[in-house]
């Protein structure tokens, strides 16, 4: 097992280094000059240069990324054309509002969506399972910026149960950071919901056909047992990967989420960075988007030995 | 070991079971009358459809969905379960009654601690305490003479041997002392000495303890084994009952006078020798699975096949018998190139395979054709047969018109109508379906045949047929047959010559006559012992 994580954690550096000069490339490769963004309408020739300088964009491209690529391995993300801090302060600075709303709004995701899904298998064709399918579809279906704003127009505008927008820091308070956190979270769950209830139901349903359910019921086992006893428990593989691929493709949904509450996260950072042609920060941010990435499937893939004996490494 | 005054155990009485419209009979079980005694076997035979694992499942209270039963009662200890609520019938499950079922592996859940499967019993029908349980597990798993039961109770299935599986579902049946045990072909998907040693189990456990059984199979050699009584059944019906000598020795109904015939003996009929070229040959092959991983890795190696030394010859059959993981299966896939040997020198019509090009080797490919055992899984339920029957003639140039024409012809040969070609496989019953694999692999007009296990999923009276067909087109086609199977029935009545498998080796070959007269190696011996109700039925052979 753990001959095997170190196996896995050396795939991921080719992985990385493919990452890293697509990142680089593509940003020096798309016209826009980030010199002219930072010195401002009113800046003449001389003073754009003087930046471009400054920055040490006028060095030729492989040389940039030798620059790039030897500090990356010493640990130093560089510094931010525009926001004129660290890199890693930056992102540390925004790691705590997206750590919490992605967490948050994968707990509320599972904890709907999984009773949802057995509840439909066991149900199978009744009109509770279609209901539950239907809404499914209709998870799938509405952009997030539509269920945020009409979340926020319910229940922060006409309930005024929650805050309309904003952050709170969870040092100063779990009350204040939670009730801040719901809206977004739930908004952002919808699709998440959907996407897990639609895969338990699916390998519940698949489960439920097999020979140890039947053996299960025969020792006299009550249905509520047998469900998640013995049918859930073996089809946790398969939620438990779609709920890893849920956390990996939250970080880009946060993004929306974030700009509609804004929440400042690392979506909106990765917003703002590109809009300014912020190099140090765009290359730094999708590079940690993707290591994450990397980690959460190997945890994942991890995850599939506590549910399954069978799986060994 | 039955007294009269032995007291009903289970007592069905006019059971009929009413199937969904659109099947293909109104009934899956009519007007049904089983009585067990306590410390009874008592054995329902019949062919798949026969209604008999319906009338099991309906017992236990688990009828599949869409079934119904309209008519009848089912007394179990003078309780008629058919009226008895839905927690009754829970509390009555495991504690009065229970059940082992066909497929050990399946029917344990893959997540779950054997032991816990066990004391998963107790759970829900007593107040035993946590330890209390373990202890009781324990007990029961040495009861079952399972070994090392320390050990065992923290293993999860997979790590256990399916005789072993078997063992667990039992003590986990019997673990609250049922007064009715139901055993549906408990023993069908074991190894013939494995399964011999789960009827003695069966057997023990019943007298032991005075359970009544009720044990479904198919197979009569397990009939002469184990009952006490016998209840024949087809089509929904009983259609004959009585005493396993009764049944047995005096069958009074022409369908169990059919069904008992066609039990293949175990005497082979007298073979002649084959003379035609030698059109398979295997020298020392071998097939060896794992080795060291990238990094880090450490690899198990097995050696799944150990230098195989085999021929057949034109219209001879070459069978090999085995157990399961004796490799005798992964040696026809080498033969057959599905899988590619690690060792060894195989020769198909004097041509080597290792020193063949991908061309020259898809051209082989023609010549070597297999029938695969599940005629359910191994034609595409989405195509009709005649598309499945031309596609490899078309794939090796034959025009469309040419290929159908073979194909109806082939169709003829097997004993289907030419006309059919355009059905669907679920249109046809397994033996025929069986048939239309052996016509798709005639297509392609090969020397060579290799059948692996291909009458094994079949019932008794359409497998004696299959067998008449394969012989029948061996000599029509002039070909050369490696019959691949677990029974030795079957080989004794097809095959001109056997090899004996155990663990990747061949451990005894020769002509079948004189290795079924005289068994040399011990575990050729083993086999031949333990293949249920032999002696009994030597003496209804002879009658």
């Amino acid at each position: 097992m753990f001959a095997y994580i170190l196996r896995r954690l050396a795939a991921t550096i080719p992985v990385m280094l493919v990452v890293a000069v697509l990142v680089f490339l593509m940003l020096r490769l798309t016209p826009a000059d980030p010199a002219a963004i930072i010195a401002g309408d009113n800046a003449n020739a001389e003073q754009v240069a003087e930046i471009r300088k400054r920055l040490g964009l006028d060095q030729p491209i492989m040389t940039q990324f030798a620059i790039w690529v030897t500090k990356l391995a010493q640990g130093d993300l560089g510094e931010s054309f525009f926001f004129k801090k660290q890199v890693v302060e930056l992102i540390a600075d925004r790691l705590e509002p997206t750590v919490s709303l992605a967490v948050l709004t994968i707990i509320i995701a599972a904890m709907i969506a999984i009773p949802l899904g057995v509840i439909a298998a066991y149900k199978q064709g009744s009109w509770l399972d279609r209901i539950v399918m239907g809404f499914s579809v209709l998870g799938f279906s509405v952009p997030v910026f539509v269920i945020g704003y009409l979340l926020i127009y319910v229940f922060a505008i006409q309930l005024n149960w929650f805050p309309v927008q904003g952050y709170q820091r969870l040092s100063q308070g779990f009350g204040g950071w939670l009730q801040r956190l719901i809206l977004p979270a739930f908004t952002l769950s919808v699709i998440y919901v959907a996407l897990i209830a639609r895969m338990t139901r699916t390998s519940v349903l698949e489960v439920m056909n097999e020979d140890y359910i039947r053996t299960a019921r025969a020792k006299g086992q009550t249905e509520m047992k047998v469900l998640v006893r013995h049918a859930l428990a073996n089809a946790a593989v398969p939620i438990v990967t779609v709920v890893g691929l849920g956390i990996a493709l939250l970080i880009g949904g946060v993004v929306v989420t974030e700009s509609v509450y804004t929440i400042p996260g690392l979506g909106r950072l990765t917003v703002d960075a590109v809009l300014a042609r912020d190099y140090p920060t765009i290359q730094a941010v999708i590079l940690l988007f993707s290591l994450v990435y990397v980690v959460i499937n190997l945890a994942v893939d991890l995850t599939y030995t506590i549910f399954d004996p069978r799986i060994r490494y | 070991m039955l007294s009269p005054a032995s007291r009903t155990v289970l007592d069905v009485r006019n059971m009929t079971v009413k199937l969904p419209p659109g099947a293909d009979r109104p009934h899956a079980v009519e007007d049904i009358n089983i009585t067990v005694k306590a410390g009874e076997i008592v054995c329902v035979v019949g062919e798949s459809g026969s209604g008999k694992s319906v009338t099991s499942f309906n017992v236990m209270g688990l009828l599949p969905r869409g079934l119904k039963t309209t008519q009848g009662e089912i007394l179990l200890e003078g309780e008629d379960i058919l009226k008895a609520s839905k927690e009754r019938l829970r509390d009555l499950r495991g504690t009065r009654m229970a059940m082992i079922f066909q497929e050990p592996m399946t029917a344990l859940n893959p997540v779950m601690r054997v032991g816990e499967q066990i004391a998963e019993v107790l759970q829900i029908h007593t107040d035993m305490s946590r330890a209390d349980r373990r202890k009781r597990v324990l007990e029961m798993l040495n009861l079952v003479h399972l070994p090392d039961p320390e050990r065992l109770i923290d293993a999860y299935p997979h790590q256990v041997s399916g005789g072993q599986r078997q063992r667990i579902m039992i003590a986990a049946a019997l673990s609250l002392d049922p007064a009715l045990l139901i055993a549906d072909e408990p023993t069908t998907a074991l190894d013939v000495t494995t399964q011999a040693r789960i009827l003695k189990l069966v057997r023990e456990m019943q007298e032991r303890r005075g359970t009544g059984v009720l044990f479904i199979t198919h197979d009569f050699g397990v009939v002469a084994e184990i009952a006490d009584r016998v209840v024949v059944m087809q089509k929904g019906r009983v259609v004959e009952q009585g005493t396993r000598d009764e049944i047995l020795r005096r069958p009074r109904e022409p369908y169990t006078k059919m069904l008992i015939a066609a039990v293949p003996s175990l005497k082979p009929p007298p073979a002649t020798k084959a003379t035609g070229a030698v059109m398979l040959s295997a020298h020392d092959l071998s097939k060896t699975y794992g080795k060291k991983t990238f990094l880090f890795g450490r690899g198990r190696v097995v050696h799944a096949v150990k230098s195989v030394n085999i021929e057949v010859r034109r219209g001879e059959t070459l069978g090999i018998v085995g157990e399961s993981g004796s490799g005798k299966s992964t040696v026809a896939r080498c033969i057959s190139r599905l899988i590619e040997p690690t060792g060894g020198k195989i020769e198909i019509a004097g041509q080597d395979m290792s020193k063949l090009t991908a061309s020259g080797l898809r051209d082989l490919r023609r010549s070597v054709q297999v029938v695969f055992q599940d005629p359910y899984r191994s034609l595409n339920p989405r195509r009709p047969i005649g598309a499945s029957i031309i596609e490899g003639p078309v794939n090796f140039g034959l025009s469309k018109a040419e290929a159908v024409k073979r194909a109806r012809k082939l169709m003829v040969d097997v004993g289907l109508s030419a006309d059919a070609l355009d059905r669907y496989p679920h249109q046809f019953s397994g033996g025929q379906r069986q048939r239309i694999c052996i016509a798709r692999a005639l297509a392609m007009e090969p020397v060579l045949l290799i059948g692996d296990e291909p009458v094994s999923a079949l019932d008794v009276s359409v497998q004696a047929q299959v067998l008449e067909l394969l012989a029948e087109v061996k000599k029509k086609f002039d070909l050369a047959l490696l019959f691949i199977t677990h029974d030795l029935r079957v080989a004794a009545q097809i095959c001109d010559r056997v090899a004996v498998m155990k663990q990747g080796e061949i451990v005894e070959q020769g002509p079948t006559e004189a290795l079924f007269a005289n068994p040399q190696h011990p575990y050729t011996r083993e086999l031949f012992e333990a293949a249920p109700g032999r002696s009994y039925m030597e003496t209804v052979d002879a009658a």
